[in-house]
This record gives C-alpha cells, structure tokens and sequence, in this order.
C-alpha cells in the first residue's frame, strides 16, 4: 500500500508538465471494449435489427406464414394499408392520444406533483396511492375497468346512485364514447408516472433560488411560474417524449378493455397489426402495417429530438467550453 | 369448446410461441421414418385437458400400443387456446406433431397448399365410409386430409322457466315466431337475446344462419369453391339480419360483450338467467357450467332450439350450421399414424368419447351413447338435416373469415348495409386470387 502511494504521489509531483501516456497499448483497449460491448451488441442485433429487417422483407411479399416467400407484391401492402380507412383511423386515433395525454397530463400531473411537493399531512401516502395504477400490470388494471364499465357495472351504478342517472352511458359499448372512456383509463393509468417524474424533477431545483425568490417578495404563484416550471423544462420534455412513445405503440390496455371495438371505433395501429397479422395470417401485410408503424414512430421520435430536446442535450455536457459570443 | 380462442390466445401468444419453440425441436419431427417392424413414435396433441377426456385418451393410446408393439405415442394434453397458438407456430417452422387438430375449410385448405398435412383418402378409406356425410369436414377438394370426430350444430340455447314465466309454450319455429317471442319476453320484462358481438364471430353466426335460409345448398357451394357471392341471397341475408337487430332483441351493450369469458359474457347472462336465450354451438352447456358456481349451468332449465325458418325464402329451412373438429397426420408422419386416427374414429373409443360428453360423436355407432337430452336432441337435428354447413368463416379462411366478421361486426353497430358484407368479403377473396 505505502509503496503504490508513494508511486502515484510521484507521477503527480514528478511530471508536472506531462499526463504519461496509457499504460496499455491501444489494441488491448479497443479488444477490452470489444469484448464488453460484444454481447449486448449480438442480442441487439439478434433480437431487435434482424426482425426489423425481417419485417421489412415479408412486406413486399403476400405471405400467410406457411411455407416460402414465393409472391412478390412489391409495395402493394404498403398502398393498400394507407388506403384502407379503418388503418388510418387507427393512426389518428393513436394521434389523438399523443396530442390528448400530453395537454391532459402535463397540467394535471405537474399540478399535482407542485402540490405533493410541498409539506403537506400524508404526502408520502398520497405519493403512494397516485402512483400505484401505473405500478398495476396493464391486464389486471384493464380487467378490472372493463368490469367496472359493464352496462350494469359499478361505474353506472355509482352515478345513479349519487342521482346523475342521466349520465350513465355503454362506456365500452357505444361506438360514440369508447375513446372517450379510453382516454380517462388512459389518464388514470399513467398520470402517476408524469407525476414522480415531475417530483424527482422538483428535487433537482437549488433551494437557494426559492430562498432568494423569497427575499425579494415573490408569490408561491410567482415562484413556481417564474422558476420552478422553467428549471422542471428537461424532466417535463423527457416525459413528453415517452409518453408519446408509449402512445404511438399503444396496445395492451386497448385491447383488454375493447379489443379495439366496437366496430373498429377504439383501434389503434399496433390492434390493427395484430388483427391482420395474427388473427387473418396476414404476415405480410402485417409486416408492412409493423414497418409503417415503425416509421411514424421514429419521424416523430427524430422531429422531438430535433426540436424539442435539442436543448437538453445539449445541456448535456456541461463541463464544455462554449465559445464567447 | 371448438371455437373458444381469439382474445386471450393473442393475449398469453407471446409465451406460448416461445415454448412452442423450445419444445418443437425435442419432439417435432421425429416420428421414427416408415418402415414396418421398427420403433414407431408417434406424437398427439388434444384439447382435452381435464378429466375425463384427458384420463380417457391416456387409456386410448396406451390400449392402441398395447394392440401394436413398437409403437409408442408421447401425447400432450393441451388447454385450447394455448394448443392453438402452439399448432400455428408448429406449422410456421414445419415442427407440427404427427397427430394434431384440424377445423377444416379454410385453414386447412391452407395446410394442405403448404404440403402440412398427409393425404389419407385411399389409406382410411373404410373409416371415411363409415363417417359419410360428416367427413365434409375433413375434405379439401374431394381428397380427405382429416376424419372429423366431432360436429356439432349452432342453434338457440334457452332459459326454459324464463319462456314459462314470458309465456312462451312452444319453441319458435320461424322467425316470426321469433319476433313474437321476443316481444313476449320484454313484455316481462326479461332481455331475450344474448350475443358476444365483441368477439364478432357469434354476432356474424346469425349472418350465417340467415344466408344458409336464404341461399340454396348449390350457390353455397359454388361460393365456397369459387368465391363468388354475386347471388342476390347473400344480400337478402344481410336485409333479414338487419331486420332482426332493428326489432332490438339483444342484451345491452352487447357490441362489448366477450363471448364466453366471464358471468357478463353473453354465454354468463344466459347461465345466470339475466337473458333468455343464446344461439351458440353444441359447446354452450359445458361453457355454462363452468360459469355458474354450483358448477350446473342452467341445468334442467336448458333448453335448444334450432335456428327458425326465414317465410319465404328459398334455402333450405331445415339445413344446420356448425363445425367439427378432426383427426389429422403430419404429412411427414409414419404410415402407423393413419391406423391410430382410424382407431379414434373406431365404433368403441366414439363410443366412449360421447359417454364421456367430449363432444358430439361423427361415428353413427356411438350416437346412443350421447345421455345428455339437450344434446342428444341437437345430434338427432344434425343427422337429420339435409346438410350441416361449415361455418362460413371458418370455410372462406382466417382472412376472408375476418373481413366478413368485420363488416357484419359493423352491421351490428349500425355502421355498414347488407350489400357492404358481400362486397368486404368479396374484395378480401379477390386479393387472395
């Protein structure tokens, strides 16, 4: 011990003027990376490039999933998806839920969390409790809602107890109000995750700052609009692009509460995928509604990036000079 | 429980896919090649998966072995939906048991083109006489690929003491007989008709139904070779059915309600007396039991009644709808697995798979053997109709199938008009071509 510090002590006071050059040759560290990376890199490719080539291969063919890819068909999947009117309500209804969940929950949530944030009796329960639907399997929550929802379940039950009898509705059954239904079970379902988001975000802001908001008379009002939404701004945009992500592959509560019913009115890109591919041993076709879904999802995940995040990535590196305007 | 798959199948798919995979290898394709004298291992795969059934097949194989040295069968007794998923992902890589399940129609139609699944017309030709008109089912263009071991018919299961209470004397007989029932019925105030329309397949049986009064055995058939629905009569189905939900006989909400999964599926509301009636196949009285707590179903309470006549309308008023399931062997399969399927169709183990209420027997041999009245009535309607037709979805294949439920699924929700249905399922089988 004495001796290796005596050593490291003399390469700082020794060659003051020098960093010594790395020990190991630059061979060993690339074959050091190679060897760590490798792995990961081998199931990446296996499991998530090579299907993706797949994917993009059954789709220029009619393919039922038996036996060779024999019938070329070029783009013809492709013109027949973005033709057929039930897919591209699929898509919107998938857009309307990015648009939706981010003007519902990003107030909500960040009320929410500015509330929990302060010193209030039960805090941490409340914590609890909001958080815990997003901590439910997707199934089970959607099990229970879709019993919740029976014409003559709990939900029209409890409403016409309290006397809004009128206000009973088939959630899940009448074409009309299903997405509706499904934006609430929606909001429930995942609001808890914009909020510790948002809270984690919170603790991140100095307290200084607030101290000296203080001392020059601001408002909470004041505070929060002045510094603490501006500072949570990375936390806020990171949400928003998961949650468009996550709305944009929407499946498993969907297809638990309607299967996408009735009568196509609650689809979505991923259910029509499934439909066709799974369901009718469309493979190829499926393949193509995969690849198409594939592309909106990375177009919208590159514009966020480009115009939205750009800034916190850039904040990123911190320790970078900038250059002097 | 032939048709109880779809939602939860795509569902737990992911896991099952993945052990289909893992077991394939081990015990796929291995059936020791041909060759009289030697070692044969045979595999089977069953949806019997509760006792008896599945007591009752260990017996039947190992008295098959005991008949044949040298043959062994390795069986695996799988839940439906799971074995389903399963069964696709062993014909995608080739992997499929020697024995397996087949539905006929379409999908095997498929089975056939991708070389699955072994002609056996000349091999069990002795079994395929003796199953007659039934063997339909196992047919794809007048070669036999499976012997159908069980064919049941779809028709109304009702609430007995509920037609009492509505006053209701006799089971209807036409569709106005229907109608009027219907009315008796929300006249007491009970909710007549139940159906899984989420699902979309029961909802579409009605469209089946309406077709098989309106359109000839002939233009059936020609639709089913040809895929051709340009016959006024497909039309005319699609009018009565509107007609039907106009008069508004079905449970509320029903465009949500499941088929059979839970006591709010529309099989739950006829097991629990919430509704009067269910048209449902020869499967219904085993859904209903195990959706009742004292395990009974409606018990003595159940009655059947096959789908009414539609006045005036050219088809046969008498022919039934339904479908079976069948006996098939790998294409890749040894000749012994030929002689084990016939053994399955054989007077004595048919005769124990109706005692053992597995399902409705194919073999004539074994139709005294059926005790349950309901459905010994149902097997007497099936052999007495003129012709059972397959169902249409599952004749057209998975993917015309589908475009039809779809749009008749619309019709329900008063979204699409009856010349909408044939012209969706028209233009999904003139893709295919």
């Amino acid at each position: 011990m004495a001796a290796a510090t005596t050593v490291r002590g003399g390469a700082r006071t020794g060659a003051p003027r020098r960093v010594p050059r790395p020990v190991r040759p630059q061979w060993r560290t690339r074959a050091e990376i190679a060897f760590f990376i490798t792995p990961a890199l081998v199931l990446f490719a296996l499991f998530v490039v090579v299907p993706v080539i797949q994917a993009a291969r059954y789709s220029v063919f009619a393919w039922n999933g038996l036996g060779p890819l024999e019938n070329f068909v070029g783009f013809e999947n492709y013109t027949r998806a973005l033709g057929d009117p039930v897919f591209i309500s699929a898509i919107s209804h998938n857009l309307t839920i990015v648009v939706l969940s981010i003007l519902i929950q990003l107030p909500l949530g960040l009320l929410i969390a500015l509330l929990l944030n302060r010193d209030l009796w039960g805090r941490t329960a409340m914590r609890v409790i909001i958080f815990i639907p997003y901590v439910l399997a997707e199934v089970v929550a959607g099990v229970v809602w879709a019993m919740l929802l029976q014409p003559r379940g709990p939900v029209n039950a409890i409403l016409e107890a309290v006397g809004l009898g009128e206000a009973t509705q088939l959630w899940l059954a009448d074409p009309g109000i299903v997405m509706v239904t499904v934006m609430v079970v929606l909001t429930w379902k995942y609001l808890g995750l914009a909020i510790i988001l948002f809270l984690a975000g919170l603790q991140g802001v100095p307290e200084d700052l607030y101290e000296a908001a203080q001392l020059d008379g601001a408002s909470w009002w004041q505070v929060q609009r002045k510094i603490t939404v501006p500072l949570l701004g990375p936390t806020i945009r990171t949400w928003g692009f998961l949650s468009m992500i996550g709305s944009l592959q929407l499946f498993d509560m969907v297809w638990i509460l309607t299967g996408g019913g009735p009568a196509d009115s609650s689809i979505t890109m991923a259910i029509y995928m499934i439909q066709q591919g799974t369901e009718r041993s469309l493979y190829g076709y499926a393949s193509a509604v995969a690849v198409i879904l594939f592309g909106i999802s990375f177009v919208l995940a590159v514009l966020y990036q480009v115009f939205v995040l750009r800034r916190d990535t850039r904040d990123a590196v911190p320790d970078k000079p900038r250059r002097r305007r | 429980m032939s048709r109880k798959f779809r939602t939860v199948a795509a569902v737990t798919g992911a896991a099952a896919v993945a052990l289909a995979g893992c077991s394939g290898d081990a015990e796929g394709a291995d059936g020791g090649g041909g060759g009289g004298g030697g070692d044969v291992q045979l595999t089977w795969w069953h949806n019997s998966n509760n006792e008896p059934g599945r007591g009752y097949y260990e017996q039947v194989a190992a008295d098959f072995e005991a008949d044949n040295p040298g043959v062994t069968i390795s069986i695996e007794a799988l839940e439906h939906e799971d074995m389903l998923t399963r069964l696709d992902a062993a014909f995608q890589t080739g992997d499929q048991p020697d024995i397996f399940m087949e539905r006929g129609g379409g999908e095997l139609a498929d089975h056939v083109e991708a070389g699955l699944v072994m002609d056996i017309t000349d091999a069990a030709s002795e079994t395929i006489e003796t199953l007659g008109p039934s063997i339909a089912a196992g047919q794809v263009e007048d070669q036999v690929y499976a012997l159908p071991f069980s064919l049941g018919v779809v028709g109304f299961w009702y609430n007995t003491s509920l037609f009492e209470e509505a006053g209701i004397s006799d089971p209807p007989e036409t569709m106005d007989d229907l109608y009027a029932a219907v009315d008796s019925l929300k006249d007491a105030g009970i909710e007549p008709i139940s159906v899984g329309a989420g699902d979309l397949w029961p909802a579409a049986h009605y469209w089946y139904y309406f077709v098989i009064r309106e359109c000839s055995q002939e233009t059936l058939d020609q639709a089913a070779t040809e895929m051709d629905l340009s016959d006024e009569c497909f039309t005319r189905a699609g009018e009565d059915l509107e007609e039907l939900i106009a008069a508004e006989p079905f449970n509320e909400g029903f465009l949500a309600t499941p088929s059979q999964s839970g006591p709010t599926s529309a099989s739950g509301l006829l097991a629990t007396g919430q509704v009067a009636m269910e048209l449902a196949g020869h499967w219904e009285p085993g859904v209903m039991q195990g959706l009742t707590d004292d395990g009974e179903g409606l018990g003595e309470d159940t009655g059947w009644f096959p789908f009414p006549a539609v006045d005036g309308a050219e088809g046969d008023q008498e022919a039934q709808m339904g479908g079976g399931d069948a006996w098939a062997c790998s294409a890749d399969a040894p000749p012994e697995c030929v002689d084990f399927i016939e053994y399955l169709l054989s007077d004595e183990v048919q005769q124990g798979f109706a005692e053992n209420d597995m399902g409705l027997p194919t073999n004539p041999a074994a139709n005294d053997s059926v005790s349950d009245p309901a459905l010994a009535e149902l097997l007497q309607v099936r052999d007495s109709a003129p012709y059972v037709q397959l169902y249409l979805d599952t004749q057209f294949g998975e993917n015309v199938g589908g475009a039809m439920n779809d749009e008749i699924g619309r019709l329900f929700a008063g979204q699409s008009d009856p010349q909408a249905i044939v012209d969706a399922t028209q233009a999904a089988a003139d893709r295919e071509n």
